[in-house]
């Protein structure tokens, strides 16, 4: 719809899209090991503390849902400034700010959740 | 459907300013909803516009929105897309419309052009002719995209078109593919800037609504792939502006 203001770049625009499949590869291969282990952890009920006790303090953990928190603040954003440049009259410089700026949450509250878990691990 | 009286709302006008009118026209079993326009112009309303020009499939004018789908009118029988006896033909999607069912196509062709859908020699009449092997992988590919006549019904159908008006859509980023695979072409990295983008092949949903709809079956999505796939690559090699 916002047509007209500013001609796309083709080099970044093709970076973007290369970025988005990327991590949607990542994301499609940790998915499954986290539904997984999901899948594996709850058949015999589901509590906090068993959680903690498998991911708290746990390198290998922190370092896999970093890695899908990093992915997830990639491809989402590329995504949604795709849909809001189709559907919305946005200027193209307000979809990028605002995209970015999802990316920056996304990428806070997920390091956040990782930080936290890895720090149960001490406590417990 | 043997012969019968055929319901036909057809549409008059321009965008703004137009309706459906309604005509009785006698089908015959082996009309085409193009004799039909035709007939209604030559005993009806002979102030009726439309476009066409082979009546044979090969010119790609006569596509109209048949029944709320685009179709070469030439080439589709009306017992096929209207069985219950009742057309509405209107004037392609996405183009403006001049009159009546005839539409402006220069926004279609300016996006050919714009994809760099044009060939680009390498030699001229002192060179020897290019050999092209009929087997090889890229003679092959461009001749899976090669038989595109132009009608812009693919056009007309893709939804994308209809919302973002600048993307090149499925005929051009076709043709460019193409020429992608064309080895005696020298535009090679031109064309890819051209295509690369979110008005280009970037923007495309693969939905697949212009392959479902090209009268000549080619397979539009799968061309824009293919354009992602070199895109990639050229812009890993720094190939892109
Ligand atoms: S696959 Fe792409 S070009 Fe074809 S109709 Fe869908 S958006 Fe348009
Ligand atoms: S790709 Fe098919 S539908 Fe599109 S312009 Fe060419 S022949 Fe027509
Ligand atoms: S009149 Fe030429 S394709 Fe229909």
């Amino acid at each position: 719809m916002n047509d007209l203001d500013g001609a796309s770049n083709p080099a970044i625009e093709t970076k973007l899209w290369l970025a988005q499949r990327i991590s949607a590869v990542i994301l499609a291969l940790m998915v499954f090991v986290h539904l997984g282990t999901i899948m594996y952890a709850v058949r015999d009920g589901l509590t906090a503390a068993e959680i903690i006790d498998r991911v708290g303090g746990h390198l290998g953990w922190a370092l896999f849902y970093g890695l899908f928190v990093a992915a997830l603040a990639v491809h989402a954003p590329i995504g949604i400034r795709a849909i809001l440049a189709e559907i919305t009259a946005l200027p193209r410089k307000r979809i990028d700010l605002l995209c970015f700026m999802a990316a920056v949450l996304i990428a806070y509250l997920g390091y956040r959740v990782v930080r936290d878990f890895y720090a149960l691990g001490s406590i417990a | 459907m043997s012969d019968q009286m055929l319901t036909v709302l057809v549409w008059r006008g321009t965008a703004d300013k137009g309706r459906y009118i309604e005509y009785k026209v006698r089908g015959l079993e082996n009309h085409t909803v193009l004799d039909v326009v035709t007939y209604i112009q030559r005993y009806l309303e002979p102030t009726l516009s439309y476009r066409f020009s082979c009546r044979v499939g090969m010119c790609g004018s006569c596509a109209m929105t048949v029944n709320g789908k685009p179709r070469w009118t030439c080439r589709s029988s009306v017992s096929k897309v209207a069985p219950g006896g009742k057309l509405k033909i209107a004037p392609l999607r996405s183009m403006k419309i001049i009159k009546d069912l005839s539409v402006e196509m220069s926004e279609f062709f300016d996006k050919l052009a714009r994809a760099e859908g044009r060939f680009h020699p390498t030699s001229n009449r002192q060179n020897d002719f290019n050999h092209v092997k009929p087997d090889s992988v890229k003679r092959r590919l461009a001749s899976d995209g090669i038989e595109c006549i132009g009608c812009g019904i693919c056009y007309a159908s893709c939804d994308l078109v209809a919302w973002k008006s600048n993307y090149l859509g499925p005929a051009a980023l076709n043709r460019a593919w193409t020429l992608v695979n064309d080895v005696r072409d020298g535009a090679h990295r031109k064309r890819l800037n051209a295509v690369a983008g979110d008005a280009g092949c970037h923007a495309c949903h693969s939905q697949q609504g212009c392959v479902e709809s090209c009268p000549k079956n080619l397979n539009p999505t799968a061309s824009i792939a293919g354009l992602k796939r070199v895109t990639a690559i050229a812009v890993l090699k720094g190939e892109l502006d």
